[in-house]
Order: structure tokens, then C-alpha cells, then sequence
């Protein structure tokens, strides 16, 4: 092959950008994390101000979806009571692999301060998390990092593989 | 000197114990000391048996037979003009006495009086609904028939209102554990995955304070990242908290912390 003298992986060399698949799909899963809302208690406020225009989710491509088919991220902001469990589960078998999960505040993380009959203690009971976000209710700078965070893991997967299952089942 | 006591698990004990209090009673007046409550109380008495009356923070408050429940109220609401049902509650007094004691709170509007009825039904006793006379008590008849078990007879909605459907149990009795009772604690994972996923799944953690600090399988503490099934139990490495990675992320511009500006004027 003749030599061109041409740096191709330098921008400015051509036109082009030499890459892998799994970075390419990567880039993509991870810049366009669609979010379930699911504001269940106080953190669901925090959750809606992350997207409101101060803070500004639009930024890092999360656009919150209010159908789990159309969401990769479900984002469980707040208490999760056992009467509420089964919905919770229900959705995310409905949303499409891949999927992540992020564990937003005291609640959703451990059951909190609803130490209960009433209360799911963890989220990570009834399904998978990905990231725990500490806090109680977790600022929205917080629930930024977080998605960053969970970016950070996407660029880190293999773009072809089918997820491992989870911790549960 | 006092003699030692071992204190190594003080923290999971009351270290205080009030033996010294007592309750405060709230003074109690007689009826006839107000006279729209006497002239009610006297209505009452003409039609019903009244085991006990008086008057307590300028409320009267009667206590009657459960039988006559749906009379008194119905003889309240037509012609003693307490036009509004507040509030419907029981109270577990099942150690006590085998019986709960179920307070119903009523305002008069138009006298600008408060009243409470009160009256006690054993354990199994079912009490006639108010529902046909207040819709307020539609939910909270269902409301104590789910937290306390009460049955309620001639109800158009006898069902759970808070807890859901399948729920075992009254919640809200003092035999309840606050923890919930075994099939409380297995609820979500008997009706989601089945009860043969319980050894998978393992019981509750109730210790708030619980953490899995080793735990390099399932958990990864961020800034301190290592391979999956590490053993880090004599320590763990830094590693830098970055928004991206060191060579960069794919078409998408590295963020240098040191070319940040700080934007002072704000109208800029």
C-alpha cells in the first residue's frame, strides 16, 4: 500500500475517522440514553429539574420517555412500595435491550428511611441497577454525574454482546 | 462505685427509660355545662342508649352501643344539623379487651360544634356502614377494614384501599411487626419471581447501616475502581475521577478542566 505520509487518525488528515464498531455504537448508546421517568417520591422533583432548562439533560442527548419502549435508562427516582413493585418490573421487562438502570437516592438504594412492612428495601430486589446515586434527595448535579458515569460504563461494554444477565434471576 | 455493665452493645438499646412520666389526662367537663351540647346530648338520649358523655377540649364526645351507630348518626345528620363527617378511625384495643374502638368525628356547620362518637365492636363484630348517610366514610370504612381488619356491613366497595389486593394481613394492628410479618417480607419476590427465587434473592437487609464493603463481584466503588472479583480487603487503588477517559472518547471533544473559564459577568 502506498505511502501517503497522511496521519489518518488525526483529524485533518482526511475526511474520515477511523474507529471500531464498538466505539461507533457506543457513541451512540451513550449519547442518546433515553430516560423512563419514573418519579416516584421527592427525587422525582430532583429528576425533573436535572431536565429542566437550568440543568439541561437535553445536553448530554437524555430526553425523558414516558413509554418504556422507547427508553434505554429507567431512572428510579424515589420510595418503591410492594404494592408498587410488580409495575416496576413489569416496565422494565417492557423496555428493549440494552437497558440500564440507575438506583436514584436513599430509597431506591436500600429503602432509606422507610424501614417498613410497606417499603422495598433496594430497588436491586425486584431488578438489576446499574449505579447507585447516594442522597437523599441527590442534588441534580448529582444525577449528572451519574449519567456520565453510566456513560463512562456504556463506552466500556462490548457494543455486540448480549448483557450478561444481572445479579437477579 | 457503680458496678459495670458492659456497653460494647449500647447503641442497639434505649439508653433512656422515662419511669417517672405519666401521661397528662385531658380535663373532661360535663355536658351541661354547654347548653347546644346539652339540648343534643338530651335529643340523643330521647331515641338511644348513651353509655357515656361529656365534653373534653370543647368537644362533646358520646359513646354508644355499635348497634345503634347508623341511628345516631342518621338522627345527627337530619335533625341536630351535624352536617359533615370528618373523620372515621379505629383503635386497636385487641389486648386490652378483644375489641376495637372506632371514633367517628362530625362538624356542625351551622352550630360551629365538634363532636366525636365513639363506640367499641368486638374482634369478629361487623358494624353497619355509614356510607349511605356520609360518602366521607366510603373511604374510611375501607380504610379501617384494610389497616385493621374491621368489617363493615352493607358497604358498596368492601375492599383494600391502601395495601394491595393480595395483602395479608392488617397492618396497622399493634400485633402487626413494623417490619411486616413473613409474607410482607417476601411479597415483591413471591409475586414477581416466585417463591422458589427467595433463596436466590435472600432476605431483606433491615440494618441501614449495612454495606458490602468487599463485595468486588456486584458493587464497584467509584475512584476506586478494579477488576471484577477482586480481593480488596488489604486495600484498594486510586483511581482518578475523570468525566471521560484518558485517550479521549470517539468524536467527541476531551474536557480540560485547566481551560475552563469561570464566567463572572453575568449580562455578558
Amino acid at each position: 500500500m502506498a505511502q501517503h505520509q497522511v496521519d489518518f487518525t488525526q483529524s485533518g488528515g482526511l475526511p474520515i475517522a477511523l474507529t471500531t464498531v464498538d466505539k461507533l455504537v457506543n457513541w451512540g448508546r451513550s449519547n442518546s440514553l433515553w430516560a423512563l421517568t419514573y418519579g416516584l417520591a421527592c427525587c422525582g422533583i430532583e429528576m425533573m429539574a436535572s431536565g429542566a432548562s437550568r440543568y439541561d439533560f437535553d445536553r448530554y442527548g437524555t430526553i425523558f420517555r414516558s413509554s418504556p419502549r422507547q427508553s434505554d435508562i429507567m431512572i428510579v427516582a424515589g420510595t418503591l412500595t410492594k404494592k408498587h413493585a410488580e409495575f416496576i418490573r413489569r416496565l422494565y421487562d417492557q423496555m428493549t435491550e440494552p437497558r440500564w438502570v440507575i438506583s436514584m437516592g436513599s430509597c431506591a438504594n436500600t429503602g432509606g428511611m422507610f424501614n417498613t412492612y410497606a417499603t422495598v428495601q433496594g430497588v436491586d430486589r425486584v431488578i438489576p441497577v446499574d449505579l447507585y446515586l447516594p442522597g437523599c434527595a441527590p442534588r441534580p448535579e448529582t444525577l449528572q454525574y451519574a449519567v456520565m458515569m453510566l456513560q463512562k460504563k456504556i463506552r466500556a461494554e462490548k457494543a455486540g454482546k448480549a448483557q450478561r444477565p444481572k445479579r437477579l434471576m | 462505685m457503680r458496678a459495670y455493665s458492659d456497653k460494647k452493645d449500647v447503641q442497639k438499646k434505649a439508653y433512656y427509660t422515662d419511669r417517672y412520666w405519666v401521661a397528662p389526662t385531658v380535663p373532661r367537663q360535663t355536658v351541661e355545662s354547654d347548653d347546644v351540647f346539652a339540648a343534643d346530648l338530651a335529643a340523643i338520649k330521647a331515641k338511644f342508649t348513651v353509655l357515656e358523655a361529656y365534653i373534653e377540649v370543647e368537644q362533646l364526645v358520646i359513646v354508644i352501643n355499635p348497634d345503634d351507630n347508623f341511628g345516631v348518626m342518621k338522627l345527627m345528620k337530619e335533625e341536630l344539623q351535624f352536617e359533615q363527617l370528618i373523620e372515621m378511625a379505629a383503635v386497636d384495643w385487641l389486648a386490652r379487651s378483644n375489641e376495637f374502638e372506632i371514633v367517628v368525628m362530625m362538624l356542625s356547620m351551622a352550630k360551629r360544634k365538634r363532636m366525636r362518637v365513639k363506640y367499641t365492636v368486638a374482634k369478629d363484630q361487623a358494624v353497619e356502614s355509614l356510607n349511605p348517610l356520609y360518602r366521607s366514610a366510603d373511604w374510611a370504612e375501607r380504610e379501617m377494614y384494610d389497616m385493621h381488619g374491621v368489617k363493615v356491613n352493607n358497604h358498596p366497595y368492601m375492599k383494600r384501599i391502601l395495601m394491595p389486593d393480595d395483602w395479608q394481613g392488617h397492618p396497622l394492628l399493634k400485633s402487626y411487626p413494623l417490619h411486616g410479618d413473613e409474607a410482607a417480607q417476601w411479597y415483591e419476590v413471591d409475586k414477581i419471581f416466585g417463591k422458589e427465587a427467595r433463596d436466590i434473592i435472600g432476605p431483606e437487609i433491615r440494618d441501614s447501616a449495612a454495606i458490602e464493603r468487599y463485595d468486588t463481584e456486584r458493587f464497584s466503588r467509584l475512584g476506586h475502581e478494579v477488576p471484577y472479583g477482586t480481593d480488596i480487603s488489604e486495600g484498594e487503588p486510586d483511581t482518578p475521577l475523570a468525566y471521560q477517559e484518558e485517550d479521549g472518547v470517539f468524536l467527541i471533544r476531551k474536557v480540560h478542566e485547566d481551560d475552563s473559564v469561570e464566567i463572572t459577568d453575568r449580562d455578558r
